[in-house]
Formats: C-alpha cells, sequence, structure tokens
C-alpha cells in the first residue's frame, strides 16, 4: 500500500453534466485508479464517465485568502440583471 | 498569528451557523483528533463487518439470496472506503489507519465480535445491527465535518436494501416450518441486546458526547437514538411474530416511548476489552488478508512502474 498513491475521483452522472468530486481512493497506476473508482463510486449507475486526477497535483487555494479572492465581487452589484431598472411593459428580459 | 482563542470562536460560529467545516478549514485540534477516531472507527468497522456476513455467502440457500448478500457484503467494502477517504482529508493516511486496525489499537464496532451461526443470523443482521447503524448513519448525514457528512450521503443511500434485505430472510423463515420459526427465534435472541449496545454507552457514561454535541459531530445522544430503534424495531418484530427478549418491554402511554429492561454494560465492556466471543478471529483474518495481500499490491506498484517506464520510452523515440 505504501507506494500507491491517492487519486481523487470525479463523475459525470449522465451526459451534459459536469463532472463532481465524489471522493478519493488509492490505486498503482491512472488504469487501477478508473477500475477502482467503478467498483467504489458506481455500483448503481452513479456514472458515465469516470475522471481521476493524482491526489498531489490538485492545487487548492486556502480559506484564509477566501475574503482577499471573494471579496472584490461582492460590491460589484452591477453584473447582475437585477442592478439595471426597466419598465414593467417588457416582460422576458 | 492570530490568536487560538478568536480562531476557536470563529470555527464554533460557524458550526452554530450550519456552516461545514471543509479538509482546508482551521479546526481546533481536538475536533480533528475526535473526527479521525470516530471516522476511522466507523471505517473499520464496515471492513470487519464484512466478515461475519462473509461466513455466508458460499451457503447461502438460494441464488437470490447471494446475490443480494454478496452486493450487501460489497456495499459494506465500499462504506469503509469511502470513509477512509475521508478519514485521510484530515492529515492520516491509509497505512496509517489498516496498522491502527491491525495491531488492535483502533476499535471497530463490537457487534461483529459475534458469530453467525447460522443463516437466520444473516437476516437478523440485517434487520438488526443495519437496522441500529442506519439510525446512527442518518443523523451523521447531517455532522459538521463536509467529507464526513458527504459519504454519509452515500451509505445512507445504500443502506436500505440492506436492511430490506435481512427483513426478507426473517420473513421468510417466519412463514416456514416449526424448525426455521425456531431458527428466526433463536437469531432474534442472540442479536436483540447486542444491537442495542451499538448505540454505545448509556448518556450519564458516555465521555465524549456533549462535546460532539457541542460540535455538531452527532446531533442526537446515544440513548435516544436506541429508543428511537427501539421504537422502530418492536412494531416490526410484530410483523415477524417474534418475541423480543426483553421482559420488560412495554409502551409507556406517558413517554410516548417502549420502556426496556437494562442493559449489560459488562457484557459490553468485556467484548470491547477484547473478550467476544470472535474478537481473536476477527482480527487475525484482518492481518491475514493485508499480509497475503502484500505480493498483490507490490506487484501492482512495479506494473505500473514498468508501464510508466515504457511509455516513456516509447515518446522519447517518437
Ligand atoms: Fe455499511
Ligand atoms: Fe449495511
Amino acid at each position: 500500500m505504501n507506494n500507491w498513491p491517492l487519486w481523487e475521483v470525479f463523475l459525470r452522472s449522465r451526459q451534459g453534466l459536469h463532472h463532481k468530486h465524489v471522493g478519493s481512493l488509492h490505486a498503482a497506476d491512472e488504469k487501477m485508479a478508473i477500475e477502482n473508482a467503478r467498483d467504489v463510486y458506481t455500483r448503481r449507475s452513479e456514472g458515465v464517465s469516470i475522471w481521476v486526477v493524482e491526489s498531489k497535483h490538485i492545487h487548492a487555494s486556502s480559506p484564509d485568502e477566501s475574503e482577499a479572492l471573494y471579496d472584490p465581487a461582492n460590491d460589484k452589484v452591477y453584473r447582475h440583471p437585477t442592478f439595471y431598472d426597466l419598465p414593467d411593459e417588457i416582460k422576458h428580459m | 498569528m492570530v490568536p487560538i482563542k478568536s480562531l476557536e470562536e470563529k470555527f464554533q460560529a460557524a458550526v452554530d451557523a450550519e456552516i461545514k467545516i471543509e479538509p482546508k478549514d482551521w479546526m481546533p485540534d481536538a475536533y480533528r483528533k475526535t473526527l479521525i477516531r470516530q471516522i476511522s472507527q466507523h471505517a473499520h468497522s464496515e471492513i470487519v463487518g464484512m466478515l461475519p456476513e462473509g461466513n455466508w455467502i458460499s451457503r447461502a440457500p438460494s441464488l437470490r439470496r447471494k446475490v443480494g448478500l454478496l452486493a450487501k457484503v460489497q456495499d459494506e467494502a465500499g462504506h469503509g472506503l469511502y470513509l477512509y477517504s475521508a478519514c485521510e482529508t484530515l492529515g492520516i493516511d491509509r497505512e496509517e489507519l489498516f496498522e491502527q486496525l491491525n495491531t488492535g489499537k483502533a476499535k471497530y464496532s463490537s457487534i461483529f465480535n459475534y458469530p453467525t451461526t447460522t443463516w437466520a443470523d444473516i437476516g437478523a443482521i440485517g434487520w438488526l445491527v443495519d437496522g441500529a447503524a442506519i439510525m446512527n448513519q442518518v443523523m451523521l448525514c447531517r455532522t459538521s465535518y463536509g467529507p464526513y457528512a458527504r459519504a454519509m450521503v452515500r451509505i445512507c443511500k445504500e443502506e436500505s436494501f440492506h436492511q430490506r434485505q435481512g427483513f426478507e430472510i426473517l420473513l421468510t423463515l417466519s412463514k416456514g416450518s416449526e424448525e426455521q420459526r425456531a431458527m428466526l427465534q433463536d437469531a432474534v435472541d442472540r442479536w436483540w441486546w447486542p444491537s442495542l449496545m451499538m448505540f454505545g454507552p448509556s448518556d450519564k457514561e458516555s465521555t465524549h458526547s456533549a462535546q460532539s454535541m457541542k460540535w455538531k459531530i452527532k446531533r442526537k445522544s446515544n440513548d435516544e437514538l436506541r429508543q428511537q430503534f427501539v421504537d422502530a424495531t418492536v412494531e416490526q418484530a410484530k410483523i415477524l411474530n417474534v418475541t423480543l427478549p426483553d421482559p420488560e418491554l412495554k409502551w409507556n402511554e406517558e413517554r410516548g416511548h417502549y420502556d426496556f429492561g437494562p442493559i449489560d454494560w459488562e457484557e459490553f465492556w468485556n467484548v470491547v476489552k477484547g473478550n467476544g466471543p470472535c474478537n481473536k478471529e476477527r482480527l487475525a483474518a484482518r492481518v491475514k488478508a493485508h499480509d497475503e495481500g502484500a505480493w498483490v499490491r507490490d506487484a501492482a506498484v512495479a506494473f505500473a512502474e514498468k508501464q510508466a517506464k515504457r511509455r516513456a520510452e516509447a515518446n522519447k523515440v517518437a
């Protein structure tokens, strides 16, 4: 087990949807990771497509930076449709 | 540096506001430790829990029963893997978790230290053991740690088949010969009390409970869950025409719950300490599987390395 790296598993539950993270597993290589992901995460047709990514290749933002990262978006109300005033006669826009 | 005190306050405020805690968020050391202990114990229980049932796969009385039991046991392996995966997000690795199980340092649910002596035991496990586990797991779907909660949601979706599978086995026996009905009653007699013990010590004795409730790791106390299980199960027992082995079991109009007799905590602690009927056998089976699987794990690594080298060489030529 020592040398079996950790892989993150992403599933597309049906055509037309994004792949979504479902968990992780250990496997010797990418082929085994996909086979194991099939057995561990799709025993009841939960997926039509599997992505596996070795966990060490995932870089995540830090929760400590979340203010610096996301605050700038909070005061930009003009990015939302409700910011713009239109007369009531215009129904769908 | 932000002082620990204010980090702790921020953490508790998030928990109180029902905001899930995620792997990279700051969390108190004791919260992390409690979760590692609880999630790994839970994972080990799923894994060891395959052993008593695996005992009957080759002897299932029909193909229908065999495929059902096989699928259930395979699910339990899956549950163990979801939970190990959730546990690893807390910064402990799989190797260490296995080590803790195999050396007896980590605990797993004591219920799996009881033997499965007849086919009716497989039905009783599905009905009572999975039934008790479900009470606990439904609560844990709302636990404060994100990866644990998500694993529980997956697990709960799969559990209801487990319990129904067990109940159907018992229902069939209940409509069978006198011998089959006796086998059913005997299994229920043996599994009832250990199933009640699965919820852990009574609230008065439970050391970790208050803090776990404050952190919203748990949301119901051991005794509350146990009562919920008794209330649901007594009704189901009527359909099976079995007697639950507790003369003090009776409806209490005032409380709106069933009263039940005292639990033999001495037996409980004795099994926890390693003196149950199958503790040694279960652990030995796990250690044997781990040791005998070593060459497979090594071979897989060697094969993966060889493939990677070949690919690299092919790329160089091209
Ligand atoms: Fe399970
Ligand atoms: Fe189960």
